[in-house]
């Protein structure tokens, strides 16, 4: 049923942050190698080895460049995947009841026995997060790994989303938001943890943890803590006229010739 | 939006096919036997023929009956219910005209009124997608529905009043095309705004995720062809209304003068159809910065 739940008794999701992701695109191979293998029909790919390869993934890693007016740019690689949101458009656009939001976690996912590929929730979610798969024909999306986080037959640490499970940076963390003193509620509260285009009214569930401001050794009055491990031995300016040491005896020497 | 021939046939004759029947309802014309016949042939054929495209847009076509079960929630399941409901009691109303030489009055206004809902219902699934603030206003209804009374009464033959509809249809347009350029930028959506990056500064993509087109970018990203949208909007808003008016007014009234008429206001309305999704603005575009 397509209508959402007034609430949900728990609230998965991710944090991911943008300080730590160093864009090496492992969880984006993982979420890939564990989803076309279980939930649903595969995430296929189309002329893979063409001129022009095509494919359906659950996850992507976007890089962008920030720039403040005088300052260094600098680079954040930014990860994205479905956010599970609260109020979520994808899931009332579908006319068939396939997209659904779990009442008692809050996932969002679509059943592939009911979707018929129309493609409206991939045009009513603002973040990308939906891909319809051009061979299955039907709604591919994150299922937050609901096949490994509740999973009995796998060793407890790896009962969590593939993402998380992989990332090497630490850059993916997975817990409820309606704990307040979960992990990731707490890390979205030091953090200052963001919600993506919040003005389109979704209330995303997962956060982004924005970069720490970096060091910008370039502009003026920037303090670069390595700099007095630096500076030059012999100062130059100060010893030109007045060489000491060896240099100032032989000076004096040859003077008094 | 990627301009699928599929969703534009859909959109475009589903909207006369119904707009055509809310003036059969109505009693305009009030015809009966073969030529009612004739006309509730053409209308059923766009309305149906409309909705059949509309399937080859699916990636999954068997589970379409699905599609009728979410109307509580979803526009585009009111919009299959409505449709189906519209064309059955149009059928009964349309069987007592051809065969019985009856109008059912009261089913006729019913239908009528159920023709419109079912454009406003097509309308409602682009005007309620927050993600495209082009189509993300009232005004995209008042066109689906005008587009559909307008052309509906032209194939309908009602001259005097289709003259006047087709000018008033040519005015929403271009309200619609100046509303629309706005929205975007009314909406307020930015890469930084999208990346929650913009206290840090100035955003820009430097590496996308991938290195060719995905679905998405396909589907959400199209940007080819928007050069041509002035051209196509002059083109548009002169054959949708103008040519069709200065046709039924100018010329004796004759049935080639009329044909052509239809003609160039189904030339306008396609055009304006792949310009409503070619020139669609899709947020996810700001993550590819592209528009
Ligand atoms: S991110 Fe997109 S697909 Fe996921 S719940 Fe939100 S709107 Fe739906
Ligand atoms: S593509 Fe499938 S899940 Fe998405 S709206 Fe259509 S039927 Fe529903």
């Amino acid at each position: 049923m397509t209508a959402l739940p007034q609430t949900t008794q728990k609230k998965l999701g991710l944090v991911i942050d943008l300080d730590i992701c160093v864009g090496c695109h492992a969880c984006v191979t993982n979420c890939k190698e564990w989803n076309t293998s279980n939930y649903g029909a595969p995430l296929s790919d189309v002329d893979a080895y063409g001129a022009e390869p095509m494919g359906t993934f659950l996850n992507r890693i976007h890089t962008y460049e920030v720039k403040q007016e005088g300052c260094n740019a600098q680079t954040v690689h930014f990860p994205k995947s479905c956010l599970h949101c609260e109020d979520a458009p994808c899931v009332t656009v579908c006319p068939t009841g396939a997209s659904y939001k779990r009442e008692e976690d809050g996932i969002v996912l679509v059943n592939e026995d009911r979707c018929m590929g129309c493609g409206l929730c991939a045009w009513a979610c603002p973040y990308g997060a939906r891909e319809l798969d051009q061979l299955a024909g039907v709604m591919k999306k994150c299922t937050l790994c609901v096949d490994r986080i509740y999973n009995e037959n796998l060793p407890e640490e790896d009962r969590i989303p593939a993402c998380v499970r992989t990332c090497p940076a630490g850059a993916r963390h997975f817990g409820d938001f309606a704990d307040p003193e979960s992990n990731v509620s707490r890390l979205t509260a030091e953090r200052g943890g963001m919600e993506l285009m919040p003005e389109q009214g979704t209330a995303p569930v997962n956060r982004y943890l924005p970069p720490r401001p970096k060091t910008d050794i370039g502009g003026e009055n920037k303090i670069d803590i390595l700099a007095p491990f630096l500076e030059p031995v012999v100062n130059e300016e100060t010893t030109q006229d007045q060489p000491g040491g060896f240099l100032g005896w032989l000076d004096k020497a040859l003077e008094k010739i | 939006m990627h301009p699928a021939p599929s969703v534009i046939i859909f959109t475009s004759l589903s909207g006369l096919g119904f707009g055509l029947l809310f003036w059969l309802g109505i009693g305009y014309p009030e015809v009966y036997g073969m030529s009612a016949f004739g006309m509730f042939f053409v209308a059923y054929a766009l309305a149906v023929g409309g909705l059949l495209a509309s399937t080859a847009h699916l990636g999954n076509p068997k589970n379409a009956i699905h599609a009728f079960s979410q109307w509580r929630t979803s526009w585009l399941s009111r919009e299959g219910v409505a449709s189906i409901v519209t064309l059955l009691v149009m059928a009964v109303y349309a069987i007592g005209m051809i065969f019985l030489g009856q109008r059912f009055q009261i089913l006729g206004w019913i239908g009528a009124a159920l023709s419109l809902f079912t454009v406003f219902t097509t309308s409602m699934i682009y005007a309620q997608l927050k993600t495209v603030p082009r189509w993300n206003m009232r005004l995209t209804s008042v066109m689906f529905l005008t587009y559909a009374v307008a052309g509906g009464a032209l194939l309908a033959g009602q001259i005097s009043i289709a003259v006047v509809l087709l000018l008033v249809l040519t005015l929403v347009q271009f309200a619609v095309w100046q509303a629309g350029d706005k929205r975007f930028r009314e909406a307020g959506h930015t890469i930084e705004t999208a990346t929650g990056l913009g206290n840090l500064g100035k955003v820009r993509l430097l590496e996308p995720p991938h290195t060719s087109p995905n679905y998405l970018m396909k589907e959400m990203v199209f940007t080819v062809g928007r050069k041509h949208s002035r051209k196509l909007r002059m083109i548009a808003g002169v054959s949708l209304g103008l040519l069709p008016v200065i046709l039924l007014y100018a010329l004796p009234f004759n049935p080639i003068s009329a044909a052509l008429a239809v003609a160039f206001h189904m030339l306008g309305l396609f055009a304006a159809r792949w310009l409503f999704f070619a020139e669609a603005e899709h947020v996810v575009g700001l993550y590819y910065d592209k528009r």
